[in-house]
This record gives C-alpha cells, structure tokens and sequence, in this order.
C-alpha cells in the first residue's frame, strides 16, 4: 500500500512539472507579450517594465526562475492587475468557482445514484426506459447549449431566474444546473449498469434468503457495492467541475478562476497562466490519486500493483 | 437371419459400409456459416435505434455536404438591407423584388447580423463540425492503435515506459492544454502557411490545422490503452506464434494479424470518439478559439447568438439543437455498434 502511494505521488508530481513547463514553454510561443497591447506606454516604459519582471532574460533562465521560486511558494506578480499577487487572485477567484463546482457535484451524486439504481430495479418499464433516454441526453447536449438553452427559457422567456452574476442563492440554480447536467447523466449510467451487475449477483440471493427485508438488502449489500465505480468516477467529475466550469463561467458571467485563466490566455498575464495551471492541475491530479487510493482502501477485492 | 443374442458382441456389418449420396448430402451444412461481419451486419441491422441514428447521420452530412453547392445563397455572403430577418421573412427590397414577379428563395431560419442567410450557415458550420470529428477521430485512431499496438506487442520495458507517458498525458487536465495549444500554435502555422510548400495551411484553415494537432497530442491515449488491452490478450494466440516461427516481421504481426483481430474494437471506439470530437470542437468555438471568421462552425454559431439572446432567440436554437442532435446520433449509432460488434460488452 504504502509503494503504491508514493509511487503515484511521484507519478503525479511528474506529471505536474510535465504540465508547468509544457505551459511555460507554450505560452511565450504565443504571440505578443503583457505590455503590447497598452498603448499609453512608452518604449522605455515597456522595457523598464519587462526588466522588473525578468521579461528581458533569455527564455530559459526566465524557466530556472520561475520553477525555482514556484518551487518556494512564490508565484509571482500579476502582469497586468497592477500590485496583486497571483496567490492572491487565485485565492480571492477559487472559492467561487469551487462553491459552482462543488454544488454541481454534490448535485450529481445526489441525483444520479438514486436515479440511476431505480432504473436499474426496475428494469424494462417504462421508468427505466424514461431515465435512460434521459441520461442519454444529458450525455449528448453540450454544457453550452444546456447553459444558453436554460438561460433563454429559464431567465429571458419565463423570467424566473436570473442570468448574470452570482450574488444570491437563486443565481446559483442555473449555472449549476448546467454544470450537473453531464455528470448526473453520466453518474446515472453508470450505477444503471452496475446496479444490474450487483443484483444479480449469488450474495444478493443468499441475502434475501436468510430472511434480510428488500430494504436491508438493497441498502446494506446492493448499494455498496454497485456505488464502487462511482467512487472511482468521483475523482474525473471534480476535475470536470472545476475546469468544465470555464463556458459555465464565461456564459453566465461568474467571477471565477476559468474566466480568470481565459482571460488571462487573452492578456498574456503570464505569471497568472502559470499560477492558475499549476494550482489546477495539482488540484485535479490530487484528487484523482486520492480517489484511487480511497477505492482501493474502500475494496478489498482490488489487488494493489 | 437368426435373432440375435442380446448379450453377443458381435458387430452388425451393415454399420460399416460407406455413406451413400444422400446420406452425406444430409450431414453437411444445413445453411451457410456466418461470418463474424455478416453476424454483426445484422446483429446492427436489426437495432432500429442505430439504424435511425445512422439515417440520421447521412441526412445531415447530405445537407451539410451537398446541399450547400446547390443553395442559392452562400455562408459568408452578406445581403444588404436583410439583417437580422426573422424564419421565412423578407426584406423590404426582396419584398419588391417579389412584386415585381422575381422570384426570391425564402431565408427558411432568417438571416444574422450582417445580413448573411442562417440556414446555409447553419448547414456549412454542421459541414465544419463533421469534418472534424470525421478526421480527427482518424488522427486518433492512427495514433492510439499503432502505439498501443506497439506497447502491448513488444512488453516489457518498453510497455511500462510507453504506458507512464499515457498515464501521464491521461492526468493531464485537458481543457487548460487545449486552450493553450490551440492558442499558441496558431502563429507558427501562419508564418508556415505564407511558405508555397504550404499553401494548403492558408486553404484548410490555421484555426481547423491547430483543432487537429491538439487532437493527435492529447486524445489519442484512451485508444491506445484500449488497443493495448487487446494486443495483450491477443498476442497470446497460436497464430502469432504460428507467424513468428514462419518468420514474420514484428511490423507484420502487428498489421496483419494483431491490428485486423481488434478491428471491431477498433470501429466501435472510433466512432465513439467522432462526437467527443465534435463536442470539444464545438467548445473551443465556443470560447473563440475554434475556426476562423466568416468561416462558421455550431459552437461559434451558437456563441454569436448568444450576444443577442434576448431579441433573436432563433439563432440560438437551430445550432443548440442540431450540435445536440449530431453528438446524440453519433452517440446511440456507436452503442449499437459495440452492441454489434461485441455482444459481450453490452450492459
């Protein structure tokens, strides 16, 4: 247990390095830089400034800075929001985006594993076959269609929920209703599927056969198991929720860290780029580890490699 | 002939004689075997819900491939005077041109803000979207299936090195490479596009070229895991051994024996990956970064609508639904593929 951990700790810290030079290196191939677009300032100006932020080294002793100092917790200045650290921007902007994200998933879970197991135990009616088509599509309608489609009926033809912003709690409904819609659909399929594979299983049988009541068996045998694919699919949702929330942003005008990085791309705010990538994809290859390491803690049938 | 003794062993002679005609004739094949093709053949043609998705599929790519040629309006022509007409309405010039007797094709889903008819907009953005899931599930599946062939083939060290680099590439958050691939490829593809070896650049589209590389960099990986997993099983067989001890290249073994026994794998994943391809297009158009103006795409379509979403709903609606339509048929046709093709994986 304790090889595989740190096996995939290394693997991820790999990989999150991978990610920040593969970002680094990217990003300067972009055209233009932070200081061209703003006309109002000089040539020296652009220089002095390039020079205060180490723009004027080569590429590559600007790469040895930067993951050295990253390396120490400092990320650096904003280019363009004057005086801000990126730290700052991203613990002002990340909490927002989690809260959207983090009611997306919870919303998911809470309605695709109930919804997913009824379909499963009643297999063949006419519930089923409505939960499937469904779920199928939630599948295949793209988070902007959802997300424009609702705003149009929810908020501009009805008029009952507001559209911009995020500032009382009826703002959060449709946003987080199109960012669930994916997951849920997905979540509901899958505990459709295993669902069908638990229940028909011998223990299932013996369960009801030593006189356990429909309830204590559904709840304490089929549930816990058939929930185990879930488990593992937890660790890809968050991941969806927190960068799937970059169009749920943009739409619906939330002052998160997807619009934050987008726009950030747009300026050429380098450091936040950095920031922010490195910040997500910490985030979401931690989870994906934690996830794993839970399932395997959580089943015993899984052998560890 | 006496009655034979019920405990003698003696053999009756008739048994032993040779099968006539029509014996024979009654011991062969009552009707032809099926092969693995014609069994999935119809294995699919009975699924009514592939069939229909894939009737689906053809009628669209016949409007957004051919009807398009014989339209009367192109996408990026602007008529002037017709800006934002609502379905099925005319402005006040074509009005009189209609009274003075011409005849004037209707704007069947109005026109935009520029004047430019929807529907033919509509059909070439789908003629976009298609294009890239079609060609950039082809990049995919030559990509994955080579180098997952090629990793579950040869094992060993090689397997585990080849395998981290998917797993590395598999945990990379997709969306944040994406959009920053996309983004900065897109000035070195200009600067090689005004090359005359490269003309084509300029004719394909610099944005549509940077869509397929971010493909072929990131999506490849979940193809080549699953081909691996076949080769791997596969590779077990008699026949590859049967091949080897003939003298058959490694490049051999993987093409004509490994690579033509998981093609039923191969098909059903491809065509699965066509609307994920579609889907992510129809993203990164969304945002801005997917093909260029005036070239449409459904994603930039329904962006643009998006902008004027309170007076022209209608915009929205017809990219929103067809987008949704698209990924939805492609979807169901890819699951009775694999029901087709492998009954076994069916849930």
């Amino acid at each position: 247990m304790a090889v595989y951990i740190v096996k995939r700790i290394l693997l991820a810290a790999l990989t999150i390095f991978l990610v920040a030079t593969i970002t680094f290196f990217l990003m300067n191939l972009v055209p233009g830089g932070p200081f061209v677009a703003e006309k109002s300032i000089s040539e020296q100006a652009q220089a002095a400034l390039k020079e205060k932020f180490g723009l004027d080294k080569p590429l590559i002793v600007q790469y040895k800075n930067y993951m050295l100092s990253a390396l120490q917790g400092d990320f650096g200045l904003s280019l363009k929001q004057r005086g801000r650290t990126v730290t700052d921007i991203i613990l002002s902007k990340f909490p927002v985006s989690a809260r959207v994200g983090g009611i997306a998933v919870l919303t998911a879970l809470v309605v695709g594993i109930p919804l997913g197991s009824v379909a499963a135990l009643k297999r063949g009616t006419w519930i089923d076959n409505l939960i499937i088509v469904i779920a199928t599509c939630g599948i295949a309608f793209p988070s902007f269609v959802i997300c424009t489609v609702g705003m149009y009926v929810f908020g501009v033809y009805l008029g009952w929920l507001p559209t911009l912003g995020l500032t009382t709690p009826t703002h959060y409904i449709l946003p987080v209703f199109a960012l669930a819609f994916y997951p849920t659909a997905y979540i509901t399929r899958l505990m459709r599927s295993s669902m069908l594979d638990v229940i028909g299983q011998d223990y299932m049988r013996t369960a009801r056969a030593k006189g356990l009541s429909q309830f204590v068996s559904l709840f304490k045998h089929a549930l816990r198991n058939a929930i185990l694919p879930v488990v593992t699919y937890i660790g890809p949702l968050l991941a969806y929720a927190l960068t799937g929330s970059f169009i749920v942003e943009k739409i619906f005008v939330i002052p998160g860290l997807g619009k934050e990085f987008v726009s950030s791309i747009a300026n050429r705010d380098y450091t936040v780029i950095m920031g922010t990538t490195i910040f997500l994809a910490t985030l979401v290859i931690l989870m994906n580890v934690l996830v794993d390491i839970v399932y395997k803690i959580i089943d015993p049938r899984i052998q560890l490699k | 002939m006496t009655k034979k003794n019920p405990l003698s062993f003696q053999l009756n002679v008739d048994d032993f004689l040779p099968a006539t005609d029509a014996e024979k004739q009654s011991l062969t094949q009552m009707r032809p075997g099926v092969s693995y093709w014609k069994d999935a053949m119809r294995r699919l043609w009975k699924n009514k819900v592939a069939m229909v998705s894939l009737g689906v599929i053809l009628i669209i790519m016949v409007f957004s491939f051919i009807v398009p040629m014989f339209y009367p309006y192109r996408y990026e022509q602007q008529i002037r005077g017709s800006e934002y007409l609502r379905p099925m309405t005319y402005s006040a010039e074509e009005q009189a041109r209609i009274d003075a007797g011409e005849k004037v094709f209707p704007h069947i889903l109005g026109t935009d803000y520029l004047g430019r008819d929807y529907a033919v907009r509509v059909m070439v953005g789908s003629r976009i979207s298609l294009l890239v899931g079609l060609i950039a599930s082809a990049i995919i599946l030559i990509i994955g299936s080579t180098y997952g062939a090629i990793s579950g083939f040869f094992g060993g060290w090689v397997d585990l090195v080849m395998m981290r680099i998917v797993d590395i590439i598999y945990t990379v958050p997709d969306i944040l490479l994406i959009v920053l691939i996309s983004v900065s490829i897109r000035d070195p593809m200009e600067k090689l596009a005004t090359l005359p070896a490269f003309q084509w650049v300029q004719t394909v589209g610099v944005n549509l070229i940077s869509i397929f590389i971010v493909f072929a960099l990131l999506y490849w990986v979940g193809m080549a895991r699953i081909v691996r997993g076949q080769v791997l099983t596969l590779k077990q067989n008699e026949y590859v051994t049967a091949a080897k001890a003939l003298g058959a290249s490694n490049g051999r073994i993987i093409r004509k024996h490994l690579l033509t026994n998981c093609i039923g794998t191969l098909i059903v994943t491809t065509t699965l990956q066509i609307p994920s391809s579609i889907f992510t297009e129809s993203f990164l158009s969304f945002l801005g970064l997917g093909v260029a103006i005036p070239l449409p795409s459904l994603g930039s379509l329904a962006s643009a609508a998006l902008n004027g979403l309170n007076s022209y709903p209608y915009l929205l609606l017809s990219p929103a639904l067809l987008i949704s339509l698209i990924i939805l048929s492609f979807n169901l046709f890819g699951d009775g593929l694999r029901d087709a093709f492998d009954p076994k994986l069916k849930q």
